[in-house]
């Protein structure tokens, strides 16, 4: 018998398409996703050889870091650099003829959330994009991580990558979530308790029961913050929630095919006493609804607490603390939830999805934006936002005084026009908070959609249990 | 990718210590669709003032100096960000070699995949290096990578090391992609058992 193998050994294993004495391996590809900022010049590095794109039928295109969100954004854009990008990327899906979401189409939005909606990302591939947030498709038991753009290049030409395996490692959430507590809360959780480099040189595998029990948008959530923690990869073996996720979408196999995907689906999961190099433990129970407050993603607290002072902490995080509350505009002991703030965003591919619209839109509902908050919804696919009005959430966002905008990056990254001004406090649902991020000298808390929308309703961040409350009272 | 073997050029001096990829190429830059084309930025606030002139005190702003192509250069070459516009941008000047005491990891390995050759060598001997491409554009060096040498205009040799795969890519002008097209049959015969097993990838 074999030794037991984990899910990141068995999906390895089936990509080996040859092995150096020194470990070095050519591992093949079965998805590459590519956006307009990172794929230009791999595209001109092809052209310049005069080579072709190997698998054009494996590559998927799609414009979102750059896109304006606003509802007429037909019209073009204005930023001549970004307008260049994403014309680039229109001409290179076209000459190559890989699969391509442009902005017209309806399925165009950020690249993250098109692959999966459309059936491309499927359980046991390898999924590679020159985007570090890749690891979102991990939620499928995929394979998937980012790369530079020479590999992007490789990857076009080769269908290939040179690679060498990483560790296995093991993030278990024990029990049941509490209510008011998401996928998001679990992901901050993990970066907080692991820290950004806990998972540097290994894959993570998700699991426990509280992995089991989140849907598909749920784990994509887990896994898209993989990266924040450290490691390229994060992994959640597929199960019936996913297999029923995937069934019907235009990409997925059907018939016969899908009953042999099926049945090589259900023996991707971790052997019974296989070997993980670094293991940790989590209990579903102690997760409570958390917010970051400084300029890392592990800067995370419960809501319940308070800014930390820079003495709470050692050695290089002692002037890094300090560093960040001064960028963030914070006295240490300020309970986190009088923190008032100026602008929400919802959005992104961490957050992005059908699910987490309705989880905002519930505690919306029935509320208004307070004073002086400026709020937008930024769906993360022209088919989420089809989705949500068929529901009517954009009437309970409008109706609130959000803005409900067009599919993209949006205010994740400040490369489009929705950003940040100088000094303006943002509570956003996306997964980066470096200084500078979503706009010169903005300041982002990160938080799930939930407490996003109850941030928006009271001006400040806040409990969305107390909001929950009130509504059972 | 262009090979590599000898080349005898002009060197310049950027005594300088820690030179990062963001002074090598800021991050304005990385908006751009070519990795071509952007020589022009090199060094670009060390080059420039900002209204776009020249400053004529730069190294590579000198008269002597304007067909460098061999950079000798301070401690720890290219530390910082991971952006392969930093190479690019070198690449597109002109810059075939860079001499130094040490190099950042990403950017070192970024080099090969880019024709460019880091050198490292130990102190006493850039110094020798770096007084004489002080020298101007009289004083022409000579790398010879199959031999593993560097020559001063004064005829001074030394010798670097090198990593055998690394040199032999070089030489041979292949870059990662040239030597995965050489496994082209196990990649045809990977997609043909692909089909077989996971017909529905
Ligand atoms: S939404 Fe943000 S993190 Fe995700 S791909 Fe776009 S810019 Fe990157």
């Amino acid at each position: 018998m074999s030794a037991p193998k984990t899910l990141y050994d068995k999906i390895w294993d089936a990509h080996v398409v040859s092995e150096d004495e020194d470990g070095t391996c050519l591992l093949y590809i079965d998805r590459h996703l590519v956006h307009e900022v990172t794929s230009p010049q791999a595209f001109e590095g092809l052209r310049l050889a005069g080579r072709k794109v190997r698998a054009p039928e494996k590559t998927i295109a799609v414009p979102d870091h750059n896109v304006p969100t606003t509802l007429d954004r037909a019209k073009g854009i204005e930023n001549e650099e970004s307008r260049i990008q994403v014309d680039a990327l229109d001409k290179n899906a076209k000459d190559f003829g890989v699969n391509y979401y442009p902005v017209s189409d309806v399925r165009q939005g950020i690249v993250h959330i098109v692959g999966p909606e459309q059936g491309w990302t499927l359980p046991g591939m390898t999924v590679v994009c020159g985007d570090s947030h890749t690891a979102t498709h991990g939620a499928f038991g995929a394979l998937a991580h980012g790369i530079g753009t020479s590999e992007v290049e490789h990857v076009l030409a080769t269908q290939t990558l040179i690679q060498k395996k990483s560790k296995n490692m093991k993030v278990e959430i024990t029990g049941k979530l509490r209510p008011g507590v998401t996928a998001k809360d679990i992901t901050l959780s993990v970066i907080g308790a692991t820290g950004t480099a806990g998972g540097t040189g290994h894959v993570i595998e998700y699991c426990g029961e509280a992995i089991r029990d989140l849907s598909m948008e749920g784990r994509m959530t887990v896994c898209n913050m993989a990266i924040e923690g450290g490691a390229r990869a994060g992994l959640i073996a597929p199960d019936e929630t996913t297999f029923e996720y995937i069934k019907g979408r235009p990409h997925a196999p059907k018939g016969a095919q899908w009953e042999a995907a099926l049945n090589w689906w259900k023996t991707l999961y971790t052997d019974e006493g296989a070997h993980f190099d670094k293991v940790v433990t989590i209990k579903g129970e102690d997760i409570e609804p958390v917010v970051t407050w400084g300029t890392s993603p592990e800067d995370v607290l419960p809501i319940s607490g308070a800014v930390p002072a820079p003495a709470d902490f050692t050695g290089g995080k002692v002037e890094a603390a300090k560093r960040s509350l001064d960028y963030m505009g914070l006295e240490p002991g300020t309970k986190l939830t009088d923190i008032k703030i100026d602008v929400v965003f919802i959005g992104s591919c961490t957050n992005g999805r059908i699910e987490d619209l309705r989880a905002a839109a519930e505690v919306v509902k029935g509320r208004k934006l307070a004073d002086g908050v400026r709020a937008m919804v930024v769906p993360g696919s022209g088919l989420v936002r089809a989705q949500a009005e068929e529901e009517g959430l954009d009437k309970i966002f409008l109706d609130a005084g959000f803005e409900w905008r067009m599919a993209g990056c949006s205010m994740c990254l400040a490369m489009n026009p929705d950003q940040l001004a100088p000094g303006e406090r943002c509570a956003s649902t996306s997964n980066r908070n470096f200084e500078g991020r979503q706009g010169y000298k903005g300041r982002t808390h990160l938080m799930s959609p939930a407490m996003a929308a109850a941030a928006a309703v009271t001006g400040h961040l806040t409990d969305v249990r107390e909001l929950m409350e009130l509504e059972d009272a | 990718m262009e090979k590599f073997e000898k080349l005898t050029g002009i060197a310049a001096p950027m005594p300088l210590v820690n030179i990062d990829t963001d002074m090598i190429i800021p991050k304005g830059f990385l908006k751009t669709i070519k990795r071509t084309g952007l020589g022009i930025h090199a060094f670009d606030e060390m080059r420039y003032d900002r209204e776009g002139n020249e400053n004529p005190d730069f190294v590579l702003n000198k008269p002597q100096y304007r067909e460098t192509q061999i950079l000798i250069a301070g401690d720890n070459f290219g530390c910082g960000s991971s952006r392969e516009h930093a190479p690019w941008a070198l690449a597109d000047f002109g810059i075939k070699a860079i001499v130094s005491t040490s190099f950042a990891d990403i950017f070192y390995s970024n080099c090969f995949k880019n024709g460019m050759l880091p050198i490292v060598l130990p102190q006493d001997q850039v110094d020798i290096l770096m007084k004489d491409a002080e020298k101007g554009s009289n004083a022409r060096m000579t790398v010879d990578l199959e031999n593993q040498t560097i020559t001063t205009s004064e005829g001074e040799a030394f010798e670097f090391e090198i990593d055998p795969f690394k040199k032999h890519c070089l030489l041979e002008g292949l870059d990662d992609i040239g030597l995965t097209l050489e496994k082209a049959a196990a990649i045809d015969s990977y997609e043909t058992q692909l089909a077989q097993s996971r017909p529905w990838v």
